[in-house]
């Protein structure tokens, strides 16, 4: 054997897993042999528990290992030169169930390319939807993309479609589309393995946006804490600008549009879109009363398209698929896939696109195979610090929007964390209100104050075990919050907060 | 890997402002850049960028302060240890950890050790949620942190 060509993840859950290490021990034990090595980084697949993933063409199939370590890199490379079978071989990853049981639509190209290469992104069916938009008008794109259901991706769920009708039909000077990647949420990382992983879809879906409300400029507005995501988009947008993604007469066509990259700084609530914008503006990070809403009156006062990554990377596959065969795809009012994140303690942690509807208990049981510590599940937070958290008793809820909102909760971005029979439910009430209180933007008193009184309230539950009054108190003082606040983390923080206290009075001395 | 910082220079600070005056909002942007070469945003940079953005040295540094990843006070210690205190890393013991790592260097969060190597401070989400508890060394991710781990890192960096 004289040669050897293998894929890799550079994603940064991968890195933190050893895979920089990894490449360097392969390496070294293919010069050691006088085999060139030729090295392709993807993005990762999204199972964690195998990465790092290794996979290796043996006479044109890819077969995969994992999870490697530094060590491994001399037994794998002997065995794969010699033909014998390896401990940690996994066949064709394709075919492992986890995969297998996915409908990978927005995640189909992440882990298989070079992000960095714009010539892998086209040959692997990228900028199909591009093209078929430059064929369409900017009305017929925006029917298109309201037709297929596709809902906002970020959490709130709002008709993407019906936002952009109405940046389009706005008027001013100029418009822009935002590209809300501040993916704050715990349990979530689809939007950093996107940028990482398939960075061109997400510029391809930008560039369309552009088109369909009558921009030139879009921004992403990527959070510090990912600077692996920024260093890929930044690559990326040179690379786009070379071959005419982005810049003027986008391949060919009349078209013109470019993205700017922004960094966040470790706020939290910039997550929020009139925070983003105000950060994007260069000032502090805080809430705008709505209305005058972003589409009318955005950035700069400008009207602007504020969407979440994984909104608009599933653009692309709509234009290119056509709207009904997204449509077709879902539940009810919850059209397409959805990126569900497995996180927490978990046996197989990671990402699992599938079309809405799973019930809860699935999700967590069957695919993520429960906890990885072994012991019982407990409780799952669905949905961020701002979303609910659930008992094993309601695993029957469908993963989508409206059922979640039934259950008094929220799929928000998608991520579930798995807790064991250790957690306290107190414990996690009181971090939900310290965490507002932390990235309370400051602007409204129901936010800003009511988060630490919330604490404080909790605190006197935990101590006096559950008096009937401060009980009443911290539900009153709920009520406030999720009524009187501004925007969704005030809001919101009663989510988590009463449905620990819901479900799990035992916790806060009741029974 | 260590943080590469460099004294304040006020030349240096006004040369690095000029590349973000001109575009719009341009003062986050500005923020970072004076914070990744002189490894704080110091008293003497505010009233910079307040003359070059034509803004208050009251409105510059209520923005400075906003953002948790700006520092005011002074630079981080040689090494930064950025531990996730996200419920996904609660759920794998990322709250015993931090008690772990808050006695072994003696400091609080966003405090740094006596001997200025290592500052340590709270991180919400790395992203990295599968795989915790997790942190960020410097510029490196680690994942799967434990107590073992842990003191490893800390003694390659000196600790």
């Amino acid at each position: 054997m004289n040669s050897l060509r293998m894929r890799l993840p550079k994603d940064a859950a991968a890195i933190a897993l050893g895979a920089d290490k990894v490449a360097r021990a392969l390496g070294t034990a293919c010069r050691k042999r006088g085999i060139t090595l030729e090295m392709t980084r993807t993005g990762s697949r999204g199972l964690f528990w195998l990465e790092p993933l290794l996979e290796v063409d043996v006479d044109g199939t890819l077969n995969a290992f994992g999870p490697v370590l530094a060590g491994d890199a001399e037994s794998l490379i002997e065995t794969i030169c010699t033909g014998r079978s390896h401990e940690l071989a996994l066949g064709r990853i394709e075919d492992h169930p986890y995969l297998k049981r996915q409908t990978r639509l927005t995640f189909a190209r992440c882990g298989t390319i070079d992000p960095a290469s714009f010539d892998a992104y086209a040959r692997a069916d990228g900028l199909a939807g591009l093209r078929r938009a430059f064929d369409m008008t900017a009305a017929q794109i925006i029917a298109e993309v309201t037709a297929s259901g596709l809902r906002g991706r970020g959490g709130a769920g709002f008709p993407a479609g019906v936002k952009w009708q109405a940046a389009a039909k706005a008027s001013g000077a100029r418009k822009y589309v935002v590209c809300n990647a501040d993916e704050g949420d715990s349990g979530t990382f689809a939007d950093r393995m996107l940028m990482e992983g398939d960075p061109f879809l997400l510029l391809e879906g930008m560039v369309v946006a552009g088109i369909a409300i009558g921009a030139t400029h879009g921004l992403i507005y990527i959070r510090s804490e990912y600077p692996h995501a920024i260093a890929a988009m930044r690559n990326a947008i040179a690379a786009a600008r070379e071959h005419a993604l982005l810049g003027e007469r986008i391949l060919g066509s009349a078209h013109s549009f470019d993205v700017e990259i922004r960094v966040g700084a470790g706020s939290y609530v910039c997550g929020e879109e009139t925070a983003l914008l105000e950060s994007l503006e260069g000032k502090r990070g805080e809430v705008r009363a709505k209305p005058p809403l972003p589409v009318h009156h955005g950035l700069f006062g400008q009207p602007t398209v504020v969407n979440n990554v994984l909104t608009l990377a599933a653009v692309p596959t709509i234009l290119a698929e056509g709207a009904a065969f997204y449509r077709n795809f879902g539940i009810g009012n919850a059209r397409g896939t959805i990126a569900v994140q497995l996180a927490g303690d978990i046996r197989f942690g990671g990402l699992f696109e599938t079309p809405f509807g799973p019930p809860l208990g699935e999700l967590v049981e069957d695919i993520g195979g429960g906890t990885a510590s072994g012991r019982p599940i407990r409780a799952v937070q669905v949905g961020g610090p701002l979303g609910a958290y659930f008992p094993t008793s309601v695993f029957d809820t469908p993963f989508d929007y409206e059922a979640f909102a039934a259950r008094n909760g929220l799929i928000g971005h998608g991520g579930i964390v798995v807790f064991n029979d250790t957690v306290n439910l107190l414990r996690q009430a009181r971090f939900a209100m310290e965490f507002c209180a932390i990235e309370s933007c400051g602007k409204c008193t129901p936010c800003r104050i009511g988060s630490v009184r919330g604490m404080e309230v909790i605190d006197r539950i935990a101590a006096a075990k559950g008096s009937p009054e401060t009980i009443t108190l911290l539900r009153d003082l709920c009520d406030i919050m999720r009524s009187g606040s501004l925007c969704a983390l005030g809001g919101f923080v009663p989510y988590p907060v009463l449905s620990a206290l819901e479900h799990f009075p035992e916790d806060f001395g009741l029974r | 890997m260590l943080n590469q910082i460099s004294e304040w220079n006020e030349g240096h600070a006004r040369a690095l402002i000029g590349a973000h005056v001109a575009s719009p909002g341009g003062l986050l942007p500005a923020l970072h850049a004076i914070q990744a070469q002189f490894g704080w945003v110091p008293r003497p940079a505010i009233g910079l960028l307040a003359k070059e953005f034509n803004l208050s040295r009251a409105e510059v540094y209520g923005v400075t302060t906003f953002y948790h990843d700006f520092r005011v006070e002074g630079p981080a210690g040689r090494h930064v240890l950025k531990l996730c205190r996200g419920e996904a890393c609660q759920a794998v013991g990322a709250d015993t950890l931090a008690s772990v790592i808050k006695e072994r260097l003696r400091v609080d969060w966003r405090q740094t050790s006596e001997d200025g190597e290592w500052t340590l401070e709270p991180v919400f989400c790395l992203g990295l949620c599968a795989c915790g508890p997790s942190a960020m060394l410097d510029a490196e991710p680690v994942a799967r942190l434990s107590a073992e781990k842990l003191e490893t890192l800390l003694e390659k960096g000196g600790a």
